[in-house]
């Protein structure tokens, strides 16, 4: 049911992204003009043009702002992703990646190693160690949730927060008992950032962001029948506990992947969800699209917030999102 | 020819533990023909959703057979059912605005791969469907902001997009007013495919159904045409009420007529 109007939409926000790509790269610490911005990036990807700026300005666009805007870009599209979805398989417009529990168990692992084991394998020691937290959290979750061979969305949440708890408590009396000084590199799972952006760091979110798409888009109908209830699906012909354990899964893989390496970056995927229904309604095969392209945008400009409001220095993306997020429902609620 | 059966079935609820007899089902049985239309009926809690749930594929019997064109619906999977029956539930939760026409297109589902798109048969069969049931033009309506009687309409025509062999229909006419009753039960009818439907007003049900069975404590007590079940007798051992049959003076069909004086 491709409408002209929703692929006017979809065109629109992909144009705005990919201008909102280019024009975000300008904005940091030092000020880059965008006509310069656009010459480094022809010049670098295709080799274009003339060098005719500093060397300095052209690393930092290309090897510091580049991976960080397409980092922030996947993770805003990945979070309002999965925010959708677990929304539709809850039922509770309240849902959020966060609250599977496996944000927690990311900040967990990372804990565990900043504090006692080390960066043994380099760089990616703690984005592994994240990402197996968040693992053991989505299935203890799972355990704990399932009952009886069933799968219920109002457990789910419930353990999910649970665990969340426990995960966290856990996270917190390590922090409290151990060097103060690990707490600041831990502190950057709590609220979430970029930083962590390279070249070579991009491949496995990126893959994760598109093969997540993909799957879920996949399931579009499943998702509309699921959330029509539980009875109803089944008379549709689905198994209501297959589909919600899929999601659940694809869902927790998704946020392990995007909290390792960019920490818990709260309200993208609570808020866009929301925002991508108004604008083309409920149904799965138009809202993920667009859920996604407004993920992206969204999260690309909240970092060039974040990174000059109290330049030079970084402010944590999630403070950012969650200042934003909560004027945002303010503000929708005061409308209604 | 049969399209329904269901055969000896017994069923016990497993969420509400053991002191809850309510709901269950005792050797139940019962057959719906091609093209028939059989009501079920009962008091509140003597099984009616129970039998209507193991009909189609929720609740897997302890023991008994539901068979599905003489296949063990057990045998086949859930999409293989949902491609022959379509079920009208009293569910319609709907917390994310889906439009009507969206609605209805979910009935698509069973017949429906992973990436398939929809076609230009699924799209006459939406526009179809809303007009047969008399909501043609609400398509881009929000499901949530129709009435109940609109709203189980909108459900109806979602059942029939889905191209069933078999109707099942759980309290079609509750929360609808006495002319959508009418006509909704008057459009089933008109169809002419399998249809089981259990139904609270007994006058509509003898005005409407081929045949009736009577659930009473999870076991069938009697069946029959309607002017074979309907009997004085019946009502008071079943429903504990005094009432009087006669004929429709206009269809020929039993007329009750409840006796509220002490």
């Amino acid at each position: 049911m491709i409408s002209r109007r929703y692929a006017l939409l979809l065109a629109a926000l992909g144009a705005l992204l990919l201008v909102s790509c280019v024009i975000s790269l300008g904005f940091g610490p030092a000020r880059v003009p965008v006509d310069v911005v656009w010459r480094i990036l022809l010049h670098k990807a295709f080799g274009f043009g003339e060098v005719n700026w500093p060397a300095g300005q052209a690393h930092i666009v290309w090897l510091i702002r580049v991976p960080r805007m397409l980092l922030g870009a996947l993770v805003g599209a990945g979070l309002a992703l999965i925010g959708a979805v677990l929304q539709a398989v809850t039922r509770n417009p309240l849902a959020d990646p966060h609250l599977l529990g496996v944000t927690s168990g990311a900040t967990l692992g990372a804990v565990i190693v900043v504090l006692h084991v080390g960066e043994i394998i380099g760089l990616l020691t703690l984005p592994i160690a994240a990402f197996i937290g968040a693992l053991a959290s989505m299935l203890v979750v799972l355990a704990v949730a399932s009952r009886n061979g069933r799968l219920e969305s109002d457990r789910l949440l419930l353990c999910g927060v649970a665990v969340s708890f426990v995960m966290m408590a856990a996270a917190n009396l390590l922090l409290f008992m151990g060097d103060h000084r690990a707490a600041s590199a831990v502190m950057f799972w709590m609220l979430g950032g970029l930083g962590l952006a390279r070249w070579e760091l991009l491949a496995i979110p990126a893959a994760t962001v598109l093969l997540g798409l993909l799957i879920l888009l996949g399931m579009a109908r499943p998702l509309n029948a699921l959330m029509a209830g539980e009875q109803t699906a089944v008379t549709l012909g689905l198994n209501a506990r297959t589909v919600r354990l899929k999601v659940f899964l694809v869902a927790s893989l998704m946020t392990g992947v995007l909290v390792a390496i960019s920490g818990s970056i709260g309200f993208v995927g609570l808020m866009v969800p929301h925002i991508a229904r108004r604008l083309v309604g409920a149904e799965h095969r138009r809202l993920l699209p667009v859920c996604a392209l407004l993920g992206s945008v969204f999260l690309v400009w909240v970092d060039v917030a974040a990174r000059t409001l109290i330049a030079p220095e970084d402010l944590p993306i999630g403070v950012a999102t969650a200042a934003i997020g909560g004027l945002f429902f303010i503000g929708l609620m005061r409308k209604r | 020819m049969t399209a329904l059966s269901l055969t000896h079935l017994t069923w016990t609820p497993r969420d509400h533990g053991s002191c809850h007899h309510q709901f269950h089902l005792c050797d139940a049985s019962l057959h719906v023909a091609a093209g028939e239309f059989v009501g079920l009926i009962g008091p509140n809690g003597s099984g009616k959703t129970s039998l209507l749930r193991c009909a189609y594929r929720f609740s897997k019997p302890d023991q008994g057979d539901v068979l599905l064109q003489h296949q063990n619906v057990w045998k086949q999977s859930a999409k293989w059912c949902a491609q022959r029956i379509a079920v009208v539930l009293q569910e319609f939760p709907d917390a994310f605005g889906l439009r009507v026409d969206e609605v209805v297109a979910m009935g698509r589902t069973p017949h429906k791969g992973l990436f398939d798109g929809d076609t230009v048969h699924d799209r006459q069969l939406v526009c179809s469907m809303l007009e047969s049931v008399g909501m043609q033009g609400f398509e881009d309506h929000a499901f949530a902001t129709l009435s109940g009687g609109e709203k189980q309409r909108v459900i109806l025509a979602r059942a029939l997009a889905q191209e069933p062999h078999l109707l099942i229909l759980d309290e079609p006419t509750n929360h609808l007013d006495p002319r959508y009753q009418l006509e909704l039960l008057r459009l089933v009818k008109r169809l002419h495919i399998g249809t089981l439907a259990s139904i609270h007003d007994l006058n509509l049900a003898a005005a409407f159904c081929d045949r009736l069975y009577v659930i009473d404590h999870g076991r069938i007590i009697a069946s029959g045409t309607p002017h074979e079940v309907l009997t004085a007798e019946l009502l008071h051992d079943v429903f504990g009420v005094q009432a009087l049959i006669d004929t429709h003076p206009l269809s020929g069909y039993p007329r009750i007529t409840w006796i509220t004086q002490p």
